[in-house]
């Protein structure tokens, strides 16, 4: 081969998104987090309330948290009216967000299945329809064999360890790629002014007396006229440096997908009391959610046996799964709540906020509680939407229990 | 995660049930506490990041309660020790 003169070179890199930001010593708000959550909450100051002094704080990388990691299941059919409003403000912004960012998101209305197992199952899902039809949200309750006809390859004979005994179905329910709606947030922020700051973890909240001033970070301190945090399963790590105790444990939730396959699903299937969310990605992977961890835990990987756990009752309730293969597992942490609902407001500090407890469910909450947050920081109080789910509600006895007949909420 | 009960050794941790943090006592006086103390009291549990105390049940074992200290990040597990022993001190 002597005489060959080989010069490695790799394609050009494509157009970055955003501009990477070198902490500035001061900005209006500071957003702790960027996660959908946090992402979309800056982009809605700066959109709808002109606020662009901000930079949203990341530990890691942006979009390196829950965010990128749930099986991105949308849906809006949750039980109390609390929840129908602020998951139905979500989905009504989810349909129009591919024009709002100016960009794909993969967002697929393909209905999700919720199935009823028992008896209590069966009660349970006929109340939420009749809630849900109330609240003007689409719902209905299908027998086993209009599941069945939305879904093949589910198995609804009697005689299985789980029957199919009915479902609830919201047609307008479905996917979105979870990566591209952190991107597509975090461009159109950044577009309007906001810096974005990755590999900055924030170690503190600066205070002056009982107001917060600002954070530390590990690039220095920051001083914020108010601070948000969208932090997830470590809100409560960061609060605890206020000494600042809130009602939530962190356990790690998995998910797994399959090598690519054939389209043999076409919307998505949860079920609660077994464990099994699923649905088929674009490209052809199964993707299945699986449960949390029983004891708390922030080492982010979970237990063996949930996957066990979960791909046993996979396998039985969709029985040409067992010809598929586990391509790869991972964690997220989630931050549940006693009631399954979550924490947003303000807090005993002026100028400082919280959004956590969105749990195993708060992806599709994504663009709903973006504006709702941004708009509780913006004027300093609680967003009608929000109003419910402040941390008082444990002392009042104002919970929102969405734990549902099966005790889970994905 | 290997468990080790203070009886019957490690098992693996599907012989388990979880009951939370550890030496939470019951209020002493409880007609004395007011709303937001019986949330504290009800719903509020430290979360923390690192070495925690917590309940456990071998239930597919001895059937007994213990109480364990755990790393919440490495899962390590240094102590183990029966209810109504006070918290080895760890770290
Ligand atoms: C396996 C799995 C499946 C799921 N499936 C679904 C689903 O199908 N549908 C659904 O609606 N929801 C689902 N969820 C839940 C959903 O992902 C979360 O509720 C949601 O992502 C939380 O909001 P977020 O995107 O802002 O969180 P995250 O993306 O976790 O953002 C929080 C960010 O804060 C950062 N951070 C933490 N501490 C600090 C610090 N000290 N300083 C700076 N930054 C910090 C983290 O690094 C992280 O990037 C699932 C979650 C998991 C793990
Ligand atoms: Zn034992």
């Amino acid at each position: 081969m002597s005489g060959w003169q080989v010069t490695p070179r790799l394609p050009d890199h494509p157009n970055f998104l955003w501009a990477e930001a070198e902490p500035k010593p001061a900005y209006d708000v500071v957003v702790v987090g960027a996660g959908g959550h946090g992402l979309a909450t800056a982009y809605y100051l700066a959109k709808e309330h002109g606020i662009t002094n901000v930079a949203v704080v990341e530990r890691g990388w942006l979009g390196g948290g829950n965010m990128a990691r749930n099986t991105t299941i949308i849906r809006s059919n949750y039980l109390w009216d609390e929840s129908a409003g602020i998951y139905e403000h979500a989905l009504k912004l989810w349909e129009g967000l591919e024009a709002e960012l100016d960009c794909s998101i993969a967002f697929s209305q393909r209905g999700v299945l919720n199935l009823a197992h028992s008896l209590g199952d069966v009660r349970e899902g006929r109340r939420r329809v009749n809630a849900n039809q109330l609240n003007g949200i689409d719902a209905q309750w299908l027998g086993p064999e209009d599941v069945q006809k939305l879904a093949p390859i589910i198995d609804i004979s009697t005689d299985v360890r789980y029957p199919v005994l009915g479902a609830t179905y919201q047609p307008r329910a479905g996917i979105a790629k979870h990566d591209w709606v952190a991107w597509g947030y975090a461009r159109a922020a950044h577009a309007l002014g906001v810096d974005l700051i990755q590999g900055c973890e924030v170690t503190g909240l600066r205070r002056e007396g009982e107001r917060v001033v600002g954070v530390d970070t590990a690039r220095g301190p920051i001083r914020a006229g108010r601070v948000a945090l969208a932090a997830a399963g470590h809100s409560s790590v960061l609060l605890s440096t206020l000494g600042i105790r809130l009602p939530l444990q962190s356990y790690p939730l998995q998910a797994l997908v399959s090598e690519l396959l054939d389209q043999v699903l076409d919307t998505v299937v949860m079920s609660n009391a077994v464990h099994v969310y699923v649905s088929q990605a674009h490209k052809g992977e199964l993707v299945m959610g699986a449960g949390i961890d029983s004891y708390v835990g922030y080492g982010q990987r979970g237990s063996f046996s949930v996957i066990e756990h979960q791909m046993a009752a996979a396998v039985e309730l969709f029985p040409i799964f067992a010809r598929a293969h586990v391509l790869r597992t991972w964690g997220g942490i989630v931050d549940v709540s006693p009631d399954a609902s979550p924490i947003v407001g303000l807090t005993p500090y002026a100028g400082l906020y919280v959004n956590c407890g969105w749990g195993t469910g708060g992806f599709k909450a994504t663009p709903g509680v973006g504006s709702v947050f941004a708009d509780t920081i913006a004027h300093d109080r609680p967003h009608p939407l929000a109003a419910p789910f402040t941390m008082e509600r444990f002392a009042t006895g104002a919970l929102i229990d969405e734990h549902g007949a099966a005790a889970v909420a994905h | 995660m290997l468990i080790p009960c203070p009886w019957c050794g490690e098992r693996e941790e599907t012989e388990f049930h979880y009951g939370g943090q550890a030496h939470v006592a019951y209020p002493d006086d409880p007609s004395a506490v007011d709303d937001a103390g019986w949330a504290a009291y009800l719903f509020v549990r430290d979360n923390s990041k690192g070495w925690f105390a917590e309940r456990w049940l071998h239930r597919a074992g001895c059937q007994r309660w213990f109480n364990a200290v755990r790393h919440t990040v490495t899962y390590e597990i240094a102590a183990a020790y029966p209810p109504g022993a006070t918290r080895p001190v760890i770290g």
